[in-house]
C-alpha cells in the first residue's frame, strides 16, 4: 500500500509530466488561456492516461516483451515483438480515445458537451504516449502499479495546466514587455513553477 | 469506388497494416543481430572495465573471452546452478522473482593469474533504475573497480555516476569491516575525506546535488552483495588466510 | 470505380506539372525552407513540438541527433502522406498518419540502436515521443495532405530545421553555462575556473530549458516585431 502511495505522489509532483519532462506541452500551451477549458482537458487526460497505461502494460507484458508470448507455448517463448511497441501503444491510445468518446457521448451527454472537443486532441498529446513509454521502462510489477502511475501522471498534468491557466487569466491585467507577451511569458512562468516543483524532489514517503 | 465507403476504408486499412507490418518486421529482424551484439558487447565492456581493462566495443568480445574465466549462476544459499547461463541472466527479471528462485550471476576474471570477482548490481536512483558492476579483488573484500549506469538520472548531477572520476573513488575501498561484517560502501555527503585517500572508512565522497542517486548506489551495493555472502564466505582457501 | 481511377491518374499529372512549371528551388519553394527558421518557426511561433524536445537539451550532442531524427521522420512521412493524399480515406486519416509516423520512428529507432548504440541510449524514450510530437502531425495535417510531394518534402525539412535550430540553441546555452562544455569538450578554460568562475548547475535542471526558450522568444520577437501577440 505504501509503495502505491509513494508512486502516486511521485508521479504527481516529482515526475510531473509537464515540469519534469515537458510532455504534453503543445496542448498545455494552447488550451491554457482560461481555467474552464483547462480543467476540461485536464480531466480528459487523467481519464485516458488511467485507462491506457494499464492496458499498454498488459499488452507489453503478455505480447510484446521478449519472451512475453511464452503463455502460448514454448514454441513462442523466443519471440521478441518489442519493436512493435510504439505502434501498438499509439494504436491503443487512438482507439481508446475514440472508444471513450463514444461511450461518454452515449451515457453522459453532459460530460461529453464539456469534454467533447478535447477528447480527439488527446490522441496526439505526448503526455499520453509518454506515460506508456515510461511505464515500459519502469519495470512495474503489476497492473495495479501501472494504473496508479497513469492516474498520478494525469493528476499531475491537470495540476500543471490548472495552475498556468489561472496565472494566465490574471496576467492579462499586467504590463508585460510587448515581445514577451503571450508565449514568452508563459514559458518563463512555467519554468519558475517547475523550479518550485523541484522542491518536492527527494521526498520519500 | 467511393473513398468514404466502408469497403474502401476497410481495404485501405488492411493493406496498410500488411505493408507496415512486413516492412517493420523485415527491418527489425535484419537489424536484430547487430542490436543484440551491441547490448552484449556493452555488457562485456562494462564487466571488463571493472577489472581495469578499458576497451572499445569492438574488442570487448575477444578480451572478454580471454579474461573472464568463469560465469557462475548462484542460487540463494551460495550453490552454483550449472543449468543456467549467467551471462544471459537479466537482473531486472531476476529481481521480480521470489528470492528463493532468483539467480545471482557472478563473473570470475583472471588477469595474469590474479583472480577477481565481478558482481552485477541493480537498484533505484532518483528517477529510475540504476545498475552497474563491481569487481572485488582476490581477497573478496577490496574493490578493484566499479562501473555504474542509469536510465534517466538528472544529467550533470545524478548522471555523473557514469563518470570515471566518480567510479574511481570506489577503487581500494573495502566492503567488509574488520570483523567480517558486510558494510558495503557508503556514498556519503558528510565525508571528511573528499579525496578518498582513506580506504578503510567504507565511504566515498558523494556528488553534490545528487543525494538520492548516491543513496541508491549505497543501497544497491549492499543489497546485492548480501546475496553473495554464502559464496564469498564459503570455505575458500583465499578467504581463510585473509584477515576476514 | 470511375472515381478512383480518375484520382489515381490525377496525381502523377500534378507531380509532373509541378516539376515542369517550377524549378526545383523556385522562390516559393525556397520560402518553404526558410520560413520556418524565423517568421514561422514551429516552436516559437506555431507553438508545435515543444513536448519531448526540451528534455534532451542538456547537452548538445543528443539535441543534434534528435533534430536529425526528427528531420528524417518528418521528411519521410510528409512525402509518404503526400503521395497517398488522394488515396487515404478521410475517416481514418488521423490513424493513417499516426501509423505512418510511428513506423518511421520505429525505423529510425531500430537503425540508431544498430548503428549508433550510444546515442540511442541517450535519447532513450524520447525518440518514441517523436510520434506524438505535434510538429509532425501538425505539418502532415496542415500541409502534406494538400500539397505535392516535392513541396511536402521541403516543408518537412524546413520545419524540422526550424525546430532543430531552437533545440540546438537551447542545448548550446545549457551545456555551455551548465557544464562549461560543448558537445562534450571543455570549452571554458581551466584558468577561468581558477579565477573563481563556477558552472551554473541550475542550467542543467529542466526548468531552465523552459526559461531559456522564453528568453529566446523574447529576443526573436523584439527583433521581429510583427510576431508580437496582441493578447
Amino acid at each position: 500500500m505504501e509503495a502505491y502511495l509513494n508512486l502516486f505522489v511521485k508521479s504527481i509532483f516529482i515526475e510531473n509530466m509537464i515540469f519534469a519532462y515537458f510532455l504534453g506541452m503543445c496542448s498545455y500551451l494552447a488550451v491554457s488561456k482560461t481555467v474552464k477549458t483547462a480543467v476540461g482537458l485536464g480531466f480528459a487526460v487523467i481519464f485516458v492516461l488511467a485507462i491506457t497505461v494499464p492496458i499498454n502494460f498488459l499488452l507489453d507484458t503478455y505480447l510484446l516483451q521478449p519472451g512475453a508470448l511464452s503463455w502460448l507455448g514454448s514454441k513462442y517463448a523466443d519471440l521478441d515483438l518489442s519493436f512493435l511497441s510504439f505502434i501498438m501503444f499509439i494504436a491503443v491510445i487512438a482507439s481508446m480515445v475514440q472508444l471513450v468518446e463514444m461511450i461518454v457521448e452515449k451515457f453522459a451527454p453532459a460530460l461529453y458537451g464539456a469534454l467533447g472537443i478535447f477528447l480527439p486532441l488527446i490522441a496526439v498529446n505526448c503526455a499520453i504516449l509518454g506515460g506508456s513509454l515510461f511505464m515500459q521502462q519502469k519495470d512495474f510489477s503489476g497492473v495495479a502499479e501501472s494504473a496508479v502511475y497513469g492516474l498520478g501522471s494525469g493528476i499531475g498534468w491537470l495540476l500543471a495546466i490548472l495552475a498556468i491557466a489561472a496565472i494566465r487569466e490574471k496576467i492579462t491585467y499586467s504590463n508585460v514587455p510587448a515581445p514577451l507577451r503571450g508565449l514568452g511569458i508563459t514559458f518563463i512562468i512555467t519554468g519558475l513553477m517547475a523550479l518550485g516543483f523541484m522542491s518536492f524532489m527527494g521526498i520519500k514517503l | 469506388m467511393n473513398r468514404d465507403s466502408n469497403a474502401y476504408t476497410f481495404i485501405f486499412a488492411t493493406l496498410m497494416v500488411l505493408v507496415v507490418a512486413s516492412v517493420l518486421a523485415f527491418t527489425a529482424s535484419s537489424l536484430k543481430d547487430l542490436q543484440d551484439a551491441n547490448v552484449r558487447k556493452e555488457k562485456m565492456q562494462n564487466i571488463l572495465a571493472t577489472i581495469g581493462i578499458e576497451t572499445d566495443r569492438e574488442q570487448a568480445e575477444t578480451l572478454y573471452n580471454q579474461y573472464i574465466v568463469e560465469e557462475l549462476s548462484l542460487v540463494s544459499g551460495g550453490e552454483i546452478d550449472t543449468d543456467s547461463n549467467a551471462f544471459e541472466l537479466e537482473l531486472s527479471n531476476e529481481l521480480k522473482k521470489p528470492l528463493a528462485e532468483q539467480h545471482f550471476p557472478l563473473y570470475v576474471a583472471n588477469v595474469d593469474g590474479v583472480k577477481s570477482y565481478v558482481v552485477p548490481l541493480r537498484g533505484a536512483g532518483l528517477w529510475n533504475a540504476i545498475w552497474g558492476y563491481i569487481a572485488l579483488k582476490e581477497d573478496k573484500n577490496t574493490i578493484q573497480g566499479a562501473v555504474f549506469d542509469h536510465v534517466g538520472e538528472t544529467a550533470g548531477l545524478g548522471a555523473e555516476i557514469t563518470q570515471q572520476w566518480f567510479q574511481d573513488r570506489f577503487v581500494g575501498e573495502k566492503v567488509f569491516d574488520t570483523d567480517g561484517n558486510l558494510v558495503g560502501i557508503n556514498v556519503s555527503k558528510t565525508n571528511n575525506d573528499p579525496k578518498d585517500l582513506d580506504k578503510e572508512d567504507h565511504e566515498v565522497d558523494a556528488i553534490s546535488g545528487a543525494t538520492i542517486t548516491g543513496d541508491g548506489v549505497t543501497d544497491m551495493i549492499k543489497e546485492r552483495l548480501q546475496h553473495y555472502l554464502p559464496y564469498l564466505k564459503s570455505a575458500d582457501v583465499s578467504l581463510a588466510s585473509n584477515q576476514l | 470505380m470511375e472515381d478512383k481511377t480518375s484520382q489515381t491518374k490525377k496525381e502523377p499529372t500534378i507531380l509532373f506539372v509541378n516539376k515542369e512549371k517550377e524549378p526545383l528551388f523556385s522562390k516559393k519553394n525556397r520560402k518553404l525552407l526558410s520560413d520556418p527558421m524565423d517568421d514561422n518557426n514551429p516552436i516559437t511561433v506555431q507553438v508545435l513540438g515543444i513536448c519531448s524536445a526540451l528534455a534532451i537539451t542538456v547537452q548538445l550532442k543528443p539535441a543534434v541527433v534528435m533534430s536529425i531524427s526528427v528531420m528524417a521522420v518528418m521528411a519521410a512521412s510528409n512525402v509518404i502522406i503526400s503521395v497517398l493524399r488522394n488515396l487515404i480515406p478521410n475517416r481514418i486519416r488521423i490513424i493513417v498518419q499516426l501509423v505512418v509516423v510511428a513506423s518511421m520512428v520505429i525505423l529510425v529507432d531500430q537503425i540508431l540502436r544498430a548503428y549508433a548504440y550510444d546515442v540511442s541510449k541517450e535519447l532513450s524514450i524520447f525518440i518514441g515521443l517523436i510520434i506524438t510530437n505535434c510538429i509532425v502531425m501538425g505539418r502532415l495535417e496542415a500541409f502534406a495532405l494538400g500539397n505535392g510531394v516535392w513541396k511536402s518534402f521541403l516543408d518537412g525539412i524546413g520545419n524540422a530545421a526550424g525546430y532543430g535550430v531552437i533545440l540546438i540553441l537551447v542545448a548550446f546555452f545549457r551545456e555551455l553555462f551548465g557544464s562549461g562544455k560543448l558537445g562534450g569538450f571543455q570549452v571554458i578554460p581551466e584558468a577561468v575556473y581558477e579565477m573563481g568562475y563556477v558552472n551554473n548547475g541550475l542550467m542543467l535542471l529542466s526548468p531552465m530549458a523552459l526559461i531559456t526558450v522564453g528568453i529566446l522568444i523574447w529576443i526573436q520577437r523584439s527583433r521581429n516585431r510583427t510576431l508580437i501577440e496582441k493578447n
